[in-house]
C-alpha cells in the first residue's frame, strides 16, 4: 500500500513538470511583454523592468529559475499586484474557494447520492420519472445560467439572501453560491448513483441477502451502498475539476476573492505570473486530488490490489 | 440504402430521439430564417429604445439590450455561433479520437500501452486552464478556440473507440479480411470503423453539449466571442450587468441555452437506447 502510494507519487512528478513546461511556454510565447502599456516607456526603463524581472535572458534559463523557485514553492512576484507575490496571493484567495468548492461537493452527495439510492429503488415508477427528469435538467442548466438567475429570484425578488459577497457576513452568504455550484453535480450524482445501484441490485448476491429475509435497508445500508458507491467516488476526481471551473464563474458573479477571480484577472490583465502560478496551482491539486481517489478505491473495494 | 433507411427510422421511432432532434431543428431553423425576416439587424443600435422590454412593435420581441440592439437577432445569432462551435469542436474531437483509439486498440501491444498511458496523463490536466490560458496568449484566436475545445473532448472518445476495436478485431470477419490479404489500414476503415458508427454517434451527442459548455464559459469570462459578434454565453454574461432593469437580457439567453443543451442530453439518451450502448460508470 505504502509502496503503491510512493509509485503513483513519483509518477505524477513527470506530469506535473509537463504541466509547468507546457504552461510555462504558453505564457512565454504570448506576443507582446506584460509590460506593454498605452504609455510607451524610455527604452531604457524598459531594459531596467525587463532585467529587474529577468526577461532579458534566454528562455531556458529563465525556465531554470522558475523551476528552481517553484521548489521551494515560491512563485515568483506578480506582474500586477506590484506588492505581492503570487505564494501570497494565492494563500489569501483559496481558503475561500476551498470553502466553496468543498460545501458545494458535501451538499451534491448529500443530496444528490440518496436521491439516486431512492429512484433505484422505485425504478420506473411515476418518483423515478420525476427525479430522472429533474436531474436531467439540472444538468442541462449551466453555473453561469443557474446563478445569476438564483440571484434574480432570491435576492433581487424575494429579497432572502444576500447576492454580493462584500459587505455581508455569516452564512446566509455563502447559499446562494454554494447552491449553485452543487446542483448540477446534485443532479449528476443521482443520475450516476441510480445507474450503478441498479446495477447492483441486479447481482445475484442481492437475491441471495433477499431471499435470506432481509429487509430493504438493511440490504441497502449492508450491502448494496459500498459498491454502488464506487462508480461515486471515481467520478469525484474529475468532479474536483468541474467544480473548480464553476467556482471561477460563481465567484466572478458573487464577487468573492477567490482563487478563480485573481484566475480570470489575471488573465485579462496578462498578469503572466499570477496566471502561470494559478494554473500549476490547480493542476497538482486535480492530480493529488486524484490520486486520493485511487488510493480510496482500494480502501472500500478489497479486489483491487495494487501491484 | 436499405439498411440505411431502416436505420433512420429506427432512430425516429424513439420518442425521445424525436421530440428532441426536432426541437433541435426547429431552433437551428428559426436561428437562420429569423434574422432573415427580421427588419432588425444584430449591431444596429437606437439609442432612444435603451432597454426596452419585449414587445410585438418592430418585430422586437426579444426586447433591446443596453445599446438599444434588437435581442431577437442577437439571440439567433448567438444561437448559430455556438451551434458552430459545437459542431465543429465536436467534430475535431471525433476525428482525433477515433483515429487515436481505433489505431490503439488495433495495434494492441506495446504500442496500445503507450498510447493509453499518454491519454491517461492527459485525463490528470485541468484542460480548460490551458484553453483560458490560450485564448489569453494568442488574443481570442477564434479558429483556435475551435481547436482547443474539440482538442478537450478527444480523450473520452478515445478510450471507448478503443474498447470497442479491441473486441471487434477478434472477430471472424476481421480475421477473414486479414486472411485475404486486406491491409491493416483498409481494415481499420472498411471493417472496424462501420462498426463503431453506433457508439461513436452516442458519444458526439453527447460531447456536443460539453463542448457548448466550454464556449459559453470562455464567452462568458470574455474570453470568447467578441463584440459585436456575439454568441449565447456572451448574451448571458451581457444579461448578468442589466439583470435587475431588464431580466429578459438574462433570462432569454439563458433559457434558450438551457433548451439546447437540453435537446442535446435528451437525443444522446434516446440514441443511447436506440443503440443500446451501456451507460458508463
Amino acid at each position: 500500500m505504502a509502496r503503491y502510494v510512493m509509485l503513483r507519487l513519483l509518477g505524477a512528478i513527470p506530469t506535473l513538470f509537463l504541466i509547468i513546461a507546457l504552461a510555462f511556454l504558453l505564457v512565454h510565447a504570448a506576443p507582446g511583454g506584460p509590460f506593454d502599456e498605452e504609455r510607451v516607456l524610455p527604452p531604457e526603463i524598459e531594459a531596467n523592468i525587463k532585467a529587474a524581472y529577468h526577461l532579458d535572458e534566454p528562455l531556458p534559463l529563465q525556465f531554470g529559475r522558475y523551476m528552481v523557485r517553484l521548489s521551494k514553492g515560491d512563485f515568483g512576484p506578480s506582474y500586477r499586484y506590484r506588492e505581492y507575490n503570487v505564494s501570497e496571493l494565492i494563500a489569501s484567495a483559496f481558503p475561500w474557494s476551498l470553502r466553496l468548492g468543498g460545501l458545494a461537493i458535501l451538499l451534491a452527495m448529500a443530496v444528490g447520492i440518496p436521491a439516486g439510492i431512492y429512484a433505484a429503488l422505485r425504478r420506473n415508477t411515476l418518483t423515478d420519472r420525476f427525479v430522472m427528469a429533474a436531474s436531467m435538467t439540472g444538468i442541462s442548466i449551466p453555473v453561469l445560467v443557474m446563478a445569476p438567475v438564483l440571484v434574480l429570484v432570491f435576492a433581487v425578488h424575494m429579497n432572502w439572501l444576500p447576492a454580493g459577497w462584500s459587505g455581508n457576513s455569516g452564512a446566509a452568504r455563502y447559499v446562494l453560491p454554494v447552491l449553485a455550484l452543487a446542483l448540477p453535480q446534485i443532479a449528476y450524482l443521482a443520475r450516476l448513483m441510480r445507474a450503478s445501484m441498479i446495477d447492483v441490485l441486479a447481482s445475484p448476491f442481492i437475491r441471495t441477502a433477499r431471499a435470506q429475509g432481509l429487509g430493504t435497508f438493511a440490504i441497502i445500508r449492508y450491502h448494496a451502498l459500498k459498491p454502488a458507491l464506487l462508480p461515486i467516488l471515481s467520478y469525484l476526481g474529475p468532479a474536483v475539476a468541474v467544480i473548480l471551473t464553476g467556482s471561477v464563474v460563481v465567484e466572478e458573479i458573487f464577487g468573492i476573492p477567490g482563487l478563480g477571480q485573481f484566475f480570470v484577472r489575471g488573465a485579462l490583465n496578462r498578469d503572466y505570473t499570477l496566471v502561470l502560478g494559478i494554473v500549476i496551482f490547480y493542476a497538482t491539486l486535480v492530480i493529488l486530488l486524484n490520486l486520493l481517489v485511487d488510493i480510496l478505491y482500494g480502501v472500500i473495494d478489497p479486489r483491487v490490489r495494487y501491484q | 440504402m436499405s439498411q440505411r433507411q431502416g436505420r433512420w427510422r429506427r432512430h425516429w421511432q424513439n420518442r425521445t430521439v424525436r421530440v428532441a432532434g426536432s426541437t433541435l431543428l426547429i431552433i437551428a431553423l428559426l436561428a437562420y430564417l429569423l434574422p432573415a425576416i427580421s427588419p432588425n439587424s444584430f449591431d444596429a443600435t437606437d439609442f432612444a429604445n435603451i432597454l426596452e422590454a419585449p414587445t410585438t412593435t418592430g418585430m422586437h420581441w426579444f426586447g433591446l439590450d443596453e445599446l438599444g440592439r434588437d435581442l431577437l437577432v442577437r439571440n439567433m445569432l448567438g444561437i448559430r455561433v455556438t451551434l458552430a462551435v459545437a459542431i465543429v469542436a465536436s467534430i475535431v474531437s471525433l476525428v482525433i479520437g477515433v483515429l487515436y483509439g481505433a489505431i490503439a486498440g488495433y495495434m494492441g501491444g506495446l504500442v496500445d500501452s503507450v498510447m493509453m498511458r499518454f491519454v491517461d496523463t492527459l485525463y490528470a490536466l485541468p484542460f480548460i486552464f490551458f484553453v483560458i490560458l490560450l485564448m489569453v496568449v494568442f488574443e481570442r484566436n477564434f479558429v483556435l478556440m475551435f481547436v482547443a475545445i474539440g482538442a478537450i473532448n478527444w480523450l473520452d472518445m478515445a478510450r471507448i473507440v478503443r474498447g470497442q476495436t479491441i473486441s471487434l478485431k477478434e472477430r471472424e470477419f476481421v480475421t477473414a479480411a486479414r486472411l485475404n490479404g486486406v491491409s491493416t489500414l483498409r481494415i481499420i476503415g472498411r471493417h472496424i470503423a462501420p462498426n463503431l458508427v453506433g457508439i461513436v454517434v452516442v458519444y458526439v451527442t453527447l460531447t456536443i453539449p460539453q463542448a457548448i459548455l466550454v464556449e459559453s464559459f470562455l464567452s462568458f469570462l470574455g474570453l470568447g466571442i467578441q463584440e459585436p459578434a456575439t454568441s449565447l454565453g456572451a448574451l448571458v454574461n451581457g444579461g448578468v450587468q442589466q439583470m435587475e432593469s431588464a431580466p429578459w437580457l438574462l433570462l432569454i439567453p439563458g433559457g434558450t441555452l438551457v433548451l439546447i443543451l437540453l435537446c442535446f442530453n435528451f437525443l444522446g439518451d434516446g440514441l443511447r437506447d436506440v443503440y443500446d450502448v451501456r451507460q458508463r460508470g
